[in-house]
């Protein structure tokens, strides 16, 4: 039954997972995000519904797992921190290769090396650019808050499925640990193997019946193969790109100045942007909830309407690159970012915008009108 | 009497394992790889399991296993095999799995994953092939390469104070509780692969009675990697290969020998 519940992030996708008919989850513990698997363990919901969870021997085995169940069809999906999602990269890129349909949870924590294990977003470029190895993207979801942990489950497994390409859910350990109420969903059914082989006989590997053999690589040393593979990849995540971009915008139909933002940094923005308000800054939000695809056009488009943009991130400057490569030098693009661990205030967020675009953008129009006199 | 009057079904004594696919093995003349894909496709067409049977190839010589079995398979990531394995018999607990990996795969980079996947006594079966090189990528040196046999990592011959002793990955993963049937078995003579057969064939008995994993090395030869003939490749193996990894059974029922 579908209830409110007040959750953890991780808690709260973790019971998603459950309820969405998950057939199972392979993981290993590592902070911010060892409840998921903690929960699960706890929940036994290999009772509940019959879905298998199992304690890898290391990241590295848990995303071959995750491997080895994808190529017969199930619903199947891991989690893990930086660290951790290092590790599984080239388990990614096999997934990717071989394509598989398949969900990964990165709960992010400061880097590089061991890092920290406070909050950030310094992922972004091994999650939207790659990571692993060769011609490869994920389509990756951020949730910004305890409910979307919950919901983006199945909305992840459903483009999984879809397209037979793995899904990153890219959170942070601010959203992984905060607790919220949350609407969760009822209880699916997990679905039968009859009823699997039926959905999947062309391509998964259940047992070679009445048919060709079913085979799951990502190998192919004809180049000619290879370059073919790499070809209809690149077509879904074109297709990826029509059809399922997702974001949000919030105040940005009169907005002068524009702040992007994603996860949990989405959510402190947003108060900045109120803050912003009060103060008669007309301050909006993008806040892109696919970084792959990510809103380029959308960016583009508003690029016309505001004088400047915000890239606010809890990392060194990422995403800001995205920006800048989508609005075009159209308008002066900045960046503001903690990281370390350190969560940006909403009044810092303002401060920064007061000062990196709209100062600035004074400063430039001041200094471009000095010249026009001059 | 014309040939065509003797071949009729009635006396045929010999046929194409079944579950072979027509492709040719890309295999060198005089490996080991060819007959030991055989005696599984045959023991798994003979126990009339192939609709419930998945492998898992590996990285490495006979990672287009999966061109040669005609089952379905799919291929791990190099060594990880048995962690692929390992999701698909906890999600098809009905199935018959098994991984076919060499021993660079199995006893070097996968380490963790072989002796992780026995200590939890998953109900698979590892086939492990061992020929004591890397052939694949060239003749490199193994970790199941012998003292002072040389490889071209190795070229003045694998010394154990620098370079560690040949690994006996199938005695150390005999010793795990979760382990049900160990065996050390090759495929070298007519005699040898009827024996090996009937050990594969004991293998897949246990994943059918779920008693958890059978794990059967299959010592063999490398003629390129080696640089001898196919022959000489077979001679060295016994005189060198078998005095350090010897054949026989090491663990049954679940009991070491």
């Amino acid at each position: 039954m579908s209830e409110l519940k007040l959750m953890k992030g991780n808690e709260a996708l973790a019971e998603a997972a459950i309820r969405a008919g998950v057939d199972a989850y392979f993981g290993y513990p590592i902070t911010p995000q060892s409840e998921v698997i903690e929960y699960l363990m706890t929940e036994r919901p290999e009772e509940r519904t019959g879905m298998v969870v199992l304690q890898a021997e290391s990241e590295i085995a848990a995303i071959n797992m995750v491997y080895g169940a994808a190529s017969t069809g199930k619903k199947v999906m891991t989690s893990s921190s930086s660290p951790g999602i290092s590790l599984k990269l080239e388990g990614i890129s096999y997934l990717a290769g071989a394509e598989l349909p398949a969900v990964i949870v990165n709960v992010v924590r400061g880097g590089p090396g061991l890092g920290t294990i406070q909050p950030s977003q310094a992922d972004y470029f091994q999650s939207v650019k790659g990571g692993g190895h060769g011609d490869y993207k994920l389509y990756v979801l951020a949730p910004a808050s305890v409910q979307e942990m919950s919901d983006f489950i199945e909305d992840a497994f459903d483009i999984a499925f879809k397209y037979r390409a793995p899904v990153l859910i890219l959170s942070d350990g601010l959203i992984g640990q905060m607790m919220e109420k949350v609407q969760l969903k009822d209880q699916k059914e997990r679905i039968s193997n009859e009823e699997l082989i039926k959905r999947h006989d062309s391509w998964a590997v259940t047992g070679k019946t009445n048919r060709e053999r079913n085979i799951i690589t990502s190998l192919d040393l004809q180049s000619e193969k290879m370059e073919a593979r790499v070809h209809r990849l690149m077509k879904k995540y074109e297709q990826m790109e029509k059809e399922d971009l997702r974001f949000e915008k919030i105040n940005c139909d009169d907005a002068e100045y524009l702040i992007v933002a994603y996860g949990s940094s989405a959510r402190i923005a947003q108060k900045a942007v109120e803050l912003a308000r009060e103060k008669g800054i007309k301050a909006g939000l993008l806040r892109p909830i696919t970084l792959f695809p990510y809103p380029k056009q959308e960016l583009f488009k508003l690029a016309d309407q505001v004088k400047g943009i915000l890239s606010v991130e809890l990392n060194a400057g990422q995403m800001v690159e995205d920006v800048k490569l989508s609005v075009e030098h159209k308008v002066p693009v900045e960046h503001f970012g903690r990281t370390g661990g350190i969560i940006h205030t909403p009044e810092e967020i303002l401060e920064a915008l007061e000062q990196k675009i709209i100062n600035h953008e004074r400063i430039r129009y001041s200094k471009t009108r000095e010249s026009s006199i001059l | 009497m014309n040939v065509l009057d003797i071949v009729k079904p009635e006396n045929q004594v010999f046929c194409k394992t079944k579950l072979m696919t027509d492709t040719t093995l890309s295999y060198c003349p005089g490996c080991g790889h060819g007959t030991a894909h055989n005696l599984t496709m045959e023991v798994i067409d003979e126990m009339g399991i192939s609709e419930d049977t998945i492998g898992v190839a590996p990285v490495g010589c006979s990672v287009l296993a999966y061109d040669f079995m005609n089952i379905d398979m799919t291929q791990a990531a190099h060594g990880r095999a048995p962690a692929v394995a390992t999701a698909i018999a906890r999600t098809w607990p009905e199935k018959y799995v098994f991984t076919y990996q060499g021993d660079g795969d199995l006893a070097a980079i996968g380490t963790a994953e072989t002796i992780h996947a026995c200590n939890r006594g998953e109900n698979i079966v590892i086939i492990f092939v061992n020929n004591g090189i890397y052939g694949m990528t060239g003749g490199q040196m193994a970790p199941t390469t012998l003292e002072g046999m040389k490889s071209s990592t190795s070229p003045y011959g694998r010394e154990i104070a620098s370079m560690g002793s040949p690994l006996k990955m199938t005695e150390l993963v005999a010793n795990l509780p979760g382990v049900y049937y160990v065996t050390r078995q090759s495929v070298h003579t007519h005699k040898h692969a009827r024996k090996a057969k009937k050990a594969i064939k004991n293998a897949f008995e246990n994943t059918r009675l779920k008693k958890g994993l059978s794990f059967i090395e299959i010592v063999s030869n490398c003629n390129s990697g080696w640089k001898m003939t196919p022959n000489e490749s077979n001679i060295w193996m016994e005189e060198n290969m078998f005095p350090y990894f010897p054949l026989g059974d090491i663990k049954v029922n679940g009991k070491l020998k």
